[in-house]
Parts: C-alpha cells; structure tokens; sequence
C-alpha cells in the first residue's frame, strides 16, 4: 500500500460500538443494565490483572477484591502508595454543585467537551460527569480529608478555566489524598486475600492467546526487579492502568520511573494507540535551572486565581529586580489578551502565550540557550489586598516548595513560571467499554485516550482516574468475565513462551550491546528532540525532522547503548534502558500523529494552523476524529527485533456530537 | 563545589556492604541531592562501574520514595525530603556519608535501596475504613467540625518514606501508625473500627519487628512533613481505651 | 456491585503490644515520681530541726495507726514501690531489647537532630538510678554503716536526723548525692513528660508542650529539693 507522506497508511474506520442507543443521559444506566453480571460464587473462579495502582488501578483493584473476583495487582515503586497520582495537587472536579453556581452534570460534561477542543468521545465524557458526583461519596467515606468550611461541609473552589466552583481539594495535596484512599482500599482487600499485590515488578511485555474464538489478552510478563526474575502471570482479563508517557520528553512532571513500556507493549501486539500527540503543557511549572536537571516541578493551577502573570513590556527590563519595574512597563499578557478569563485562561493557552512572549525576548530568569525561560507570577496585589497571613493559609506549601526549590521568597519576590510537559491525553484506544482493540484488554486512566479530548481541563485527571476504577471499569468488565473463565493457558502455550521469551532476549540484548553511552544520555537526547519539534508548537518541517532524528537515535541506541550490571539482580539503570527503548518508538509515533493532524487544536498547535491574530485554528471538516494508530512490525534492518517499527497504520474514529454543538473554542 | 562522598555499597540483600569513597566536583548549588547522585552516575557508568542504587520517583517530595541517611540525618540537614533537598545546603569540600534507612524491618536491597513493605502491612492491617465501592453515604451526610478535618489532614500527610523510623533510636514506626490512627480517628467515618484499628495495627507494628516508642522525638524531627508527636498521644489514648473496653 | 469481604484478622490484644509495655513503664513511673516527691518533702524537714526531723519519721511509721500494725504504712509503701520496680524494669529492659534488635546493623554515623540528653539517656541513666537507690537503701535503711568515724553507729539507730547530719558532713557522700540527683533529673524530665504523652495526655500542640514544661518543672523542683539538705549540712547550715 502507498504510504502517506511515506510514513504511515490509512486503514479502515473504526468505531464505539458498545454505548447503547439511547438519549445521553440514559446511555450509563443502560449499559450496567445491558451488561452481563457475575454470580457472586463464581467471581472467585475469574481473574484480573491489573497493572497500575494509581487512582484508576488501585481503585479498580479494590473495588473488584471487593466484589470477590481474584485480582493480582502491579506496580513498580516499592509500594503502591507510590504511584503518579500521588503528586497531583490542585483538586479534582465533581457536579455537586455544592455552590448553587449554576453547575450541573450537563455543564461538566459541557466544559470538559469544550476544554478538550471538542476532540473527545461525548459519551465518555457525559458518564465521567454523571459519575463524578460518587467519587466525592466514596473518598469521603474512605476518610479522604477535603478542605472543609467552618460548618463543617465540603469547600470548594474554582480551577484551571471555568467559572464555576466544583473542585475538591485537601490543600495542595489532593492526588496525595485521593490516592491514599485508594491504596487503603487496596490494602484491605490484600488483608481479605482478594487482592495479590505485586510491587516492585514491571510489566514487560502483554501475552495475548489465539485461541479458537479469537485473540484474547490473557496475562503478563512482569520482570520482578529486586530478584530480576522473569514472571509469567496469566489471568482471564487484563487491565491497563500505567499512567501517562510524558516522559518521552525527559524533562516533565512526571515521576522518574513514569513509562510507557506497558502500553506500548500491548500497542506492539494490537492494541491501538490513539492521538499519540496530545500532550498538555501546565503553565505553572518551575523553570529549568540547568543542564542537571532531571525533572520539573508542577505548581498548582490553583496559584492562577490569585496570582497575576507578567512579563516586562520592553526586553530592556527583563534582568531588572522585577518589584523595580513600574506597573505601567508590565504587560499582564493574559489580562490584556483575554479580559473576560484572563490569568484563568486554559492551560494550553496559557503556556502558548508563555512561550511567544518569551520568544519575543521579553522572559525573565536566567538565559537557557539564546532565550530567557520565564514569566512572573506575581502575588503582590493578592497580599496586599487579602494579607500576607490568607495568601500563606491558600499557597503556603507550594510557596514553600518554590522557596526550597529556587532559593528565592515568593512573599517578596514574584515567582518565575514556565509550561512543562505534564500529562498526555493520548493512550490506548478504548471503546465506552474502557475494552481496547485487544478483547480483554482494559485501559484505564491516563493510559487510555478516552475523555479529555486535546486538551484537559484543570482537576479533571483524578476525576477520570477514580472515575474509571471505581464506577466504569468494575462494571464493564463484568460484561466480558461473565463469558469466563476462559481456558487454562501454560507455560508451554505459544503465546505464553513467546511473549516471555521476547522478555528475555530484549533483556539480554541491552545488557550485551556494553556501548558508550548511557541510557540517559539517549534520554535526555530524544526529550530535546521531543521538545523542540513536537512540544507547544509544531510545523511539518520541525516534525519531519525530528523523525529522521529519532530514527537515527534510535539505532544508535540499539548499537551503542551502555547498561552495566547484571539480569538477576536489582539494576536500575535496566530498567531506565527497556523504558527508554520504548520512548524512542513511540517518540516517533508521536511525530507522525502531529504531523498528519494538519489542526490546531487544544494542547496541540500547528503553526501552518491559526487564525491571523495567532490563535489556534481547527479544521473540524477534515479532523474531527480520533487518530487511533495500529502497530505494524517493521523489516529486521537493525537485526534487532525490539528496534524496528514498520509504518503505522491509521484507524479513524470520527467524533459524534449529538447533545452539544460543536463549536470554535474561544476564551477571548 | 567538590565533595567527599562515603557512600555504602552492597551487592544484594545477603551481600556485606561497605562503605566506598568517591570524589565529586562540579557540583552546583542548584542540584539536587539526587541530582547530584545522578551526575556521579553518569561518571560512573562512563568509567564501566556499576551506578549507585538508590530509590526515588516523584522527585517533589511526595511520593516517600527516596530516603537516605545523609550524614547522620535522615534525608539530609533540612527538614524535608532527599530529593528536595539542595546542593546549597552543604559547603564546599565538605565530606557527606550517605547510609540506606538501618532498621531490621526494612532489609536493605541493594546499595542505599531498602524494603519498606512493613509499612503496607501495617497498613494492611487496619489502617483503613472499610467501606466497599459503592456503598457510601452523600458525602454531606456527615459534617466534620474543621479542627477535626483539619487535624486529620495534618496526621494523613504522612508520605510513607520511613525517616521516622530511620531516625529513631528504636527503630520504632510509631509515628508512621500513629499517624494513620489519628488521621482516621478523628473523622466520623473512622469512628466504627477506631479502637479495633489502634489493636490491630500496633499488634502488626510490634511483629514487623520495629522497636517501641520512648518519645525521643527524633521521628518528627527528621519527617519531611513535620508529623507532630501529638499524634502518638492519640494512639495511645486509643490503645489504652481499647484496654479499658477488653479488646 | 460488592459483595462483603471484611479483612481475615488475626486475633489481636491490646495487652500484647509495645505500648502496653509503656503503659506499664508510665504507671510505675509515675508511682516513683509521688513517692520521690513524698520523700523529698521529708527530707526538706531537716531544715525544721532535729525534733521535728525525727517525729516526722517516727510519724511515718505510725501512720494509719491504729487500722495499721506500726510500720504497717510503710510497708504498704515498700512493696507497691518494689512491685513498680519490678514492672518498670520490665518493660524498660524488654523495649531495650527489642529496640537493640530493630537495628542490628548500626550507622556509621548518626546524629541527633532534637532528641534531650534526658531522653537518650534514660536506659543507662536509670541503670545508674537503680545502683544508687541500691546503695542509698543499704546506706539508710538496710546496714546503716557508720561511714562518719566521728558519729557512732549506735547514735545513728537512735536519730535518722543524727544519721543524715553524720553522712552529709562527708563531702564524697554529697558528690555522690548530687550525681545521683542529676541522673534522676534528667531521668524525670524526660520520664515525666514521657509517661504523659504515654498515657494519652498530650493529643494537642499546646497539651504537649505543657507536658514537657512539667517534665522540666519535675525535675528542677526533685533536684533542687533533694540537693538542699547535703548542701546544708555540708556548709553547716543544718546540724
Ligand atoms: C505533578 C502533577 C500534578 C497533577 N495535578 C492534577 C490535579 O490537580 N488534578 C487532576 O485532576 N489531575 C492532576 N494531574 C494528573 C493526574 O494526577 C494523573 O493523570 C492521574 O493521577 C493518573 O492516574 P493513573 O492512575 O492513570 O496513573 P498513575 O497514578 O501514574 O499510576 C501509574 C501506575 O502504573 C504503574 N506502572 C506504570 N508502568 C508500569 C509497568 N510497566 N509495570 C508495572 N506497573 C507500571 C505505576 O507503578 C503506577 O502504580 C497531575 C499530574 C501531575 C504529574
Ligand atoms: C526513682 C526511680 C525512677 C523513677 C522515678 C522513674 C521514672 C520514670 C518515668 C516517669 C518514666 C516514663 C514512662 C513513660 O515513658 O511512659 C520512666 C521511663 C523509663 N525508666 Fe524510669 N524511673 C526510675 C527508675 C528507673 C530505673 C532504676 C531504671 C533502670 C533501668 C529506669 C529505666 C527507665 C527506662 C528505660 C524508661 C523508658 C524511657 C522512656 O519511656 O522514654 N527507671 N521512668
Ligand atoms: S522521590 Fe518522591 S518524595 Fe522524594
């Protein structure tokens, strides 16, 4: 077949096919009715692996213990308290509408539709919001500690882009909060014996049987890192909760050990991979400080209500004490741009209009490169208008954690932000079911595509996460067990002793290349590539480039990759080299979902795309779709099987609007 | 700024270790701690030498994953954690020891790399409301008075990272589960299994093998979220009415 | 969708864990603290001369008269004090063991951040207690040696103000008094605030603190009070 822009091919449409067909409002309670249940005696017989114990996986690992199905849990901190979600900080959303504010299911659904650039998958997006409002339920009665008013009920406040008050938080530590709950869930049911937890283990490749009714995700080869020993696991049903891939960019807001290693493998045996290139760019983030640096720090969205962004007009004034530049030689940039939404603006705009006047030549903070990475966030008026002693009650520990980051006083000083790459709305593709393009595989949470579109909104992640764990997934799930137990799978199966044996020699091989360079040096190589070409802004020519670049990185790797130490025993650095090997593959994938998207929309901006006043500009009669790229093996070049991709190819999924009108996004 | 490293090295759980000494330059004030380790990694892996084993994640201080004893201090001089601890906190050509967490529960893995599984099994055994998916009241149901909530939220910012215990000239955990106690008992949903929760969790507490609390306060000197002492007052109220009420 | 999965638990005592070991540490303290007080206070009568030093003894021994044999109070007082010695010792030196055996593999370096000097030394500071009072009772109360060649042991028997007067007027038995008297300070301003937090007293900042004032206040207040009485009569203010 002739190859598009000679990368990649198009394949057959594909579609949802398990929302029901009824009014939006009823599609939910339609399919829990649709879906097959599960005789409680028979639970015990069926078995779920779940990779992840983040809000999606550790919620989803709970709420299946509990129902009594046999679960066996993965993770690969050295608990699973320690997964991603943890470090979210600013809240997370629910239609409550505590506030009497005007909100409502519908407007949730609305918001995050319009937040996504009308990209996302409605009927996902409308459950997400029909559910939102248990999650609260739940966490509360887990012991979750919401900020709360002086009577005692819930607070909440307005977050990241919308006008109404529906964020949850507990202080600057909601993710914290919020997964704590889940992780005691979790534990509880390890305590009950439901639940089999296995930390410290990777997965590392999928197995996936071919048996006679068809391809079935039927387990797990997980490499236990403190022995090194290679686990086969196999279960009748496996889910996907891995968290998000941004750290194909190296410098990101994710934890160090963030991967894309177990998606990826289940994308190498079938699994689509839908809109790669979505990736969102948080505003708020600690500027880098040097060529050290081995991650970047978020700061809450939440400093964006009080906190004023500036940089100086003139680029004279940016390496003056910024308290010595007068108010009228600062431009709110926001302010100016956006009157009606202004600093509150959403998160892809914000770090775009970052950039560009820091392109100008008007950032502040030390010189990275030729530029000056940098905007003030600026706290003056706020103190004086509320008090030192408030802004501390609100901010304090994140002000704190600036202050010990940078060595600067944020009360005297404005502090210095930056966007950095901070989660990928991208993932496996799922249908309303959460089921990917491989029968019994699950997604969920951040490593699945479905509900933010191209662009998520502020406190929506943790929604979706618990959304997905505790209410979707555990009810989905069931329509595909109830069909189990399928049949007993060995060792001795072709699909079991493949999967694992590709494990091994993909193991051997890294250790056995002994090259000159480490794993993080081609890390950091490709994050540069990755950020340059494929970050806030796109073109064609940048993105053609940065493949040619990715392939070449990627060969050398395969050539010339240096991992010390040995298979059996803790070592980490062959843990970054296996994760990295994937990064360099879907790094290109990444590249060629952005340049086939010839549209601006959410956090993904192409420059041939904007309006004459630089906004961004969507095509909507030729890209209203979901881009769900299908795996193909690529021709031994390299002799090394791990290393080579063939050219993708793509499934579209085109995008429905029936209960809201889709419409160019505009926050002016 | 140049550095002496002692840094402990061990080959695996039942390896013996010792302590090797590495000399590091060119590090800046603005690094990391961890950051630090990483550029001496580097350095490392370029010589053909094994790199450093040493947990971490996050990187933000909230995921509890990386803990070393620097110089006689968990995580290091500051009250915070490894990885948000700076450079700048030390002086030039100053001479660092960097040991894993010592206590028998949490066996050293590898390096500075130690097992705190003990803590999820405290955790496991009953440091939770249990309450199914599913099942939960309108959560308006029960107001929580805010010095309660507010309480609960300073006990439930525990990260799990194990410095109390590393600090603790008994090795005790206490801190660790007292958190967990007061963070729970002081909300109304917690109520229900206060008392059997306190029993439960002391009683796995004591069979991980951690030593008992003599109230040193090492334990929330060293924890990067200041967790006061306060909160082992509570458990042991709650134990001593556990006692009164024949649990 | 959940059926009802309530964790297997093992069966669990309150009574078999660490902190029921302190309870008993922090109950028998605080027995030895009222009675250390106690004896305090009758030692500060020497300052109220011979007579009312000597009644002051005597009236011990016939306290709760006639409902008690004389001594009978004393007694009473004797064994609750040994029982407390005995649980006390207990569980000090079960959670010194155990605590030994929490950290086998010791660091190479290891630095106090906050932690008293009363409270890290409270192990071998009460060992150094425990062979004081040892001393102390075979000193006072078993043999009542005649350590001062100029007082007779016979006027000793006779007067325990005779008796301390004699022993105090020796300078190596007030050094040896006033180490012991800093060892049990240190031992009670820790123990004291201790055995508050133990019991469950101190469940607020301010509650805390107040317990820890209180250690110090202990502590100064049995220090001082029993330093006094040597001093006097080492200067020959008393006797
Ligand atoms: C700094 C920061 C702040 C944020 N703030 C907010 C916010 O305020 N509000 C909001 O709504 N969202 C926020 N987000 C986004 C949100 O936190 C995440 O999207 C969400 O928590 C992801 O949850 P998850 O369960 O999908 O994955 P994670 O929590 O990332 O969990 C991934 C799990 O998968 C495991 N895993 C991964 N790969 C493997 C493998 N190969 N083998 C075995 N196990 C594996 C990990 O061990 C981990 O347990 C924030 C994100 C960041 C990074
Ligand atoms: C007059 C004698 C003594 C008094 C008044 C006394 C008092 C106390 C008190 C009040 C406590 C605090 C209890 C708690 O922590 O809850 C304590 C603790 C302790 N005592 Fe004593 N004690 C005395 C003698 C001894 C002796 C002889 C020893 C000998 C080993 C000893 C060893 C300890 C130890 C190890 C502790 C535990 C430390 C701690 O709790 O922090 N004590 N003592
Ligand atoms: S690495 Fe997460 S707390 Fe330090």
């Amino acid at each position: 077949m002739a190859l598009i822009d000679g990368l990649y091919t198009e394949g057959e449409k594909i579609a949802d096919t398990k929302a029901p067909n009824v009014p939006i409002e009823r599609k939910w309670t339609q399919r829990k009715f649709d879906a097959a249940l599960v005789n409680p005696a028979n639970r015990r017989k069926l078995s779920v692996i779940i990779v992840g114990t983040g809000l999606a996986g550790g919620a989803a690992a709970a709420t299946l213990g509990e129902a009594g199905y046999r679960v066996k849990s993965f993770c690969y901190q050295d608990s699973p308290r320690r997964a991603h979600s943890i470090a979210a900080q600013g809240g997370i959303n629910a239609a409550k509408n505590y506030k009497e504010d005007g909100d409502s299911v519908f407007r949730l659904f609305y918001d995050t539709v319009k937040g996504g650039d009308y990209r996302a998958r409605e009927t996902n997006v409308y459950r997400l919001a029909e559910v939102s409002a248990n999650i609260i339920d739940q966490c509360v009665a887990q012991g979750v500690p919401f900020a709360r008013e002086y009577g005692g009920l819930l607070d909440n406040r307005s977050f990241g882009g919308v006008q109404v008050s529906r964020t949850f938080y507990a202080r600057g530590q909601t993710g914290q909060q919020l997964l704590i709950g889940a992780y005691q869930a979790l534990e509880r049911q390890v305590a009950a014996g439901t639940v089999e937890m296995f930390s410290r283990h990777e997965m590392l490749e999928l197995i996936v049987s071919d048996g006679p009714d068809g391809k079935r995700a039927r387990g797990i080869i997980a490499r236990d890192l403190v022995t090194g020993e290679i686990e086969t696991h196999l279960a009748d049903a496996v889910v996907l909760a891995s968290g998000g891939y941004g750290n194909v960019f190296f410098l990101s807001t994710n934890a160090m050990g963030s991967n894309v290693t177990a998606t990826w493998r289940a994308h190498r045996k079938g699994a689509y991979f839908a809109n790669p290139c979505y990736t969102q760019i948080h505003p708020t983030c600690i500027p880098v400080s040097g060529d050290h640096q081995s991650k970047l720090t978020l700061m809450s969205e939440s400093l964006r209500n009080d906190g004023r962004i500036w940089v100086p007009k003139r680029r004279e004034d940016c390496d003056k004490d910024p308290r010595d530049i007068p108010e009228e030689d600062r431009d709110y940039y926001l302010e100016r741009i956006y009157p009606a939404f202004g600093n509150l603006v959403p998160r892809d705009i914000a770090s775009r209009q970052a950039k560009n006047v820091c392109d100008e030549g008007r950032g502040v903070g030390p010189m990275v490169g030729d530029f000056r990475r940098g905007v003030y966030l600026d706290f003056a008026d706020a103190i004086a208008r509320l008090g030192e002693d408030a802004v501390r009650a609100k901010y304090g520990n994140l002000f704190d954690m600036y202050a010990q980051i940078t060595g600067e006083n944020p009360y005297e000083t404005p502090m210095r932000i930056y966007p950095a790459v901070h989660y990928t709305m991208g993932g496996l593709w799922v249908d309303y079911d959460l089921e990917s393009s491989i029968p019994g595989l699950f997604v969920a949470g951040e490593a699945n595509f479905s509900d933010h579109g191209a662009n998520r909104l502020g406190a929506s992640a943790l929604m979706q996460g618990l959304a997905d764990g505790y209410f979707v997934l555990p009810n989905t799930i069931r329509d595909y067990l109830a069909k189990g137990p399928f049949e007993e799978l060995s060792e001795a199966d072709a699909a079991v002793a493949e999967a694992r044996k590709s494990v091994e020699d993909r193991t051997q091989k890294l250790l056995s290349i002994n090259g000159e360079r480490s794993v993080d040096s081609f890390h950091r190589e490709l994050g540069n590539i990755m950020w340059e070409y494929c970050g806030m802004e796109r073109t064609a020519e940048g993105l053609q480039k940065a493949i040619d670049l990715i392939r070449a990185l990627r060969d050398e790797f395969w050539r010339n990759v240096r991992v010390l130490g040995a298979a059996d025993t803790l070592n980490q650095s062959l843990e970054k080299a296996g994760r990295v090997a994937d990064f360099l593959e879907l790094g290109e994938l990444m590249c060629i979902d952005a340049l086939h998207r010839r549209e601006s929309c959410g956090g993904h901006f192409r420059a041939e795309s904007q309006t004459e006043d630089g906004e961004a500009l969507r095509h909507d009669d030729e890209f209203a779709y979901v881009g769900a790229w299908e795996f193909t093996p690529g021709t031994a070049e390299s002799g090394i099987d791990s290393g080579t991709m063939g050219p993708p190819v793509l499934h579209k999924e085109d995008l429905v609007y029936q209960a809201i009108e889709l419409k160019q996004r505009s926050y002016k | 700024m140049k550095l002496t490293l002692k840094i402990w090295r061990q080959d695996g759980p039942n390896a013996k270790g010792d302590f090797v000494t590495y000399q590091v330059d060119d590090i800046l004030p603005d690094m990391s701690f961890l950051e630090m380790l990483d550029v001496l990694n580097e350095r490392l892996i370029a010589e053909g030498t094994e790199p450093i084993a040493f947990d971490s994640d996050c990187r933000e201080g909230i995921c509890g994953m990386c803990g070393l004893m620097i110089s006689g201090y968990a995580h290091g001089p500051k009250q915070t954690t490894t990885c948000q601890l700076h450079m700048r906190s030390f002086s030039d050509g100053e001479t660092i020891t960097i040991e894993p967490w010592r206590a028998d529960p949490f066996p050293v893995i590898r390096d500075l790399v130690v097992d705190r599984s003990a803590f999820d099994r405290i955790i496991a055994s009953g440091g939770f409301i249990s309450v199914n998916t599913g099942s939960a009241p309108e959560a308006h149901a029960a107001p929580v008075p805010k010095e309660n909530a507010d309480r609960a939220f300073v006990a439930a910012e525990c990260i799990g990272c194990g410095a109390c215990v590393a600090a603790c000239p008994n090795a005790s955990a206490m801190l660790f589960t007292a958190a967990k106690v007061t963070h729970l008992g002081e909300l109304p949903q917690g109520q229900p299994e206060r008392y059997s929760r306190v029993v439960s969790m002391l009683n796995q507490h004591d069979a991980e093998g951690f030593g008992g609390c003599t109230n040193i306060g090492e334990c929330s000197a060293a924890c990067p979220k200041g967790i006061p002492q306060d909160v082992i007052s509570t458990l042991n109220a709650d134990l001593r009415h556990a006692l009164r009420t024949g649990r | 969708m959940a059926t009802t999965t309530a964790p297997a638990k093992r069966r669990t005592r309150a009574r078999d864990t660490t902190v029921f070991l302190k309870f008993l540490m922090a109950t028998t303290g605080i027995v030895f603290i009222g009675y250390v007080l106690l004896h305090m206070y009758g030692n500060l009568k020497v300052f109220a001369g011979q007579e009312a030093f000597d009644s002051y003894a005597h009236h011990l021994r016939t306290f709760g008269e006639p409902i008690l044999p004389y001594g009978g109070m004393l007694w009473i007082i004797r064994i609750v004090l040994v029982a407390s010695i005995l649980g006390h010792l207990y569980a000090a030196f079960t959670l010194w063991s155990r605590a030994n055996g929490a950290r086998s593999q010791r660091y190479a370096v290891k630095k106090a951040a906050k932690a008293t000097l009363g409270s890290r030394t409270m192990r071998w500071g009460g060992v150094a207690i425990l062979v004081f009072v040892v001393w102390h009772l075979i000193h006072f109360t078993i043999v009542k040696p005649a350590i001062n060649a100029d007082v007779s042991a016979s006027a000793i028997a006779e007067s325990p103000f005779t008796m301390m007067v004699a022993s105090f007027q020796l300078w190596w038995m007030v050094a040896i008094y006033l180490l012991a008297m800093i060892a049990l300070g240190l031992h009670l301003s820790h123990g004291t605030f201790s055995a508050q937090q133990t019991l469950g007293w101190t469940q607020t900042a301010r509650g805390y603190q107040r317990a820890r004032t209180i250690g110090y206040v202990v502590a100064a207040v049995v220090v001082v009070g029993f330093a006094l009485p040597p001093l006097a009569i080492l200067f020959g203010i008393v006797g």
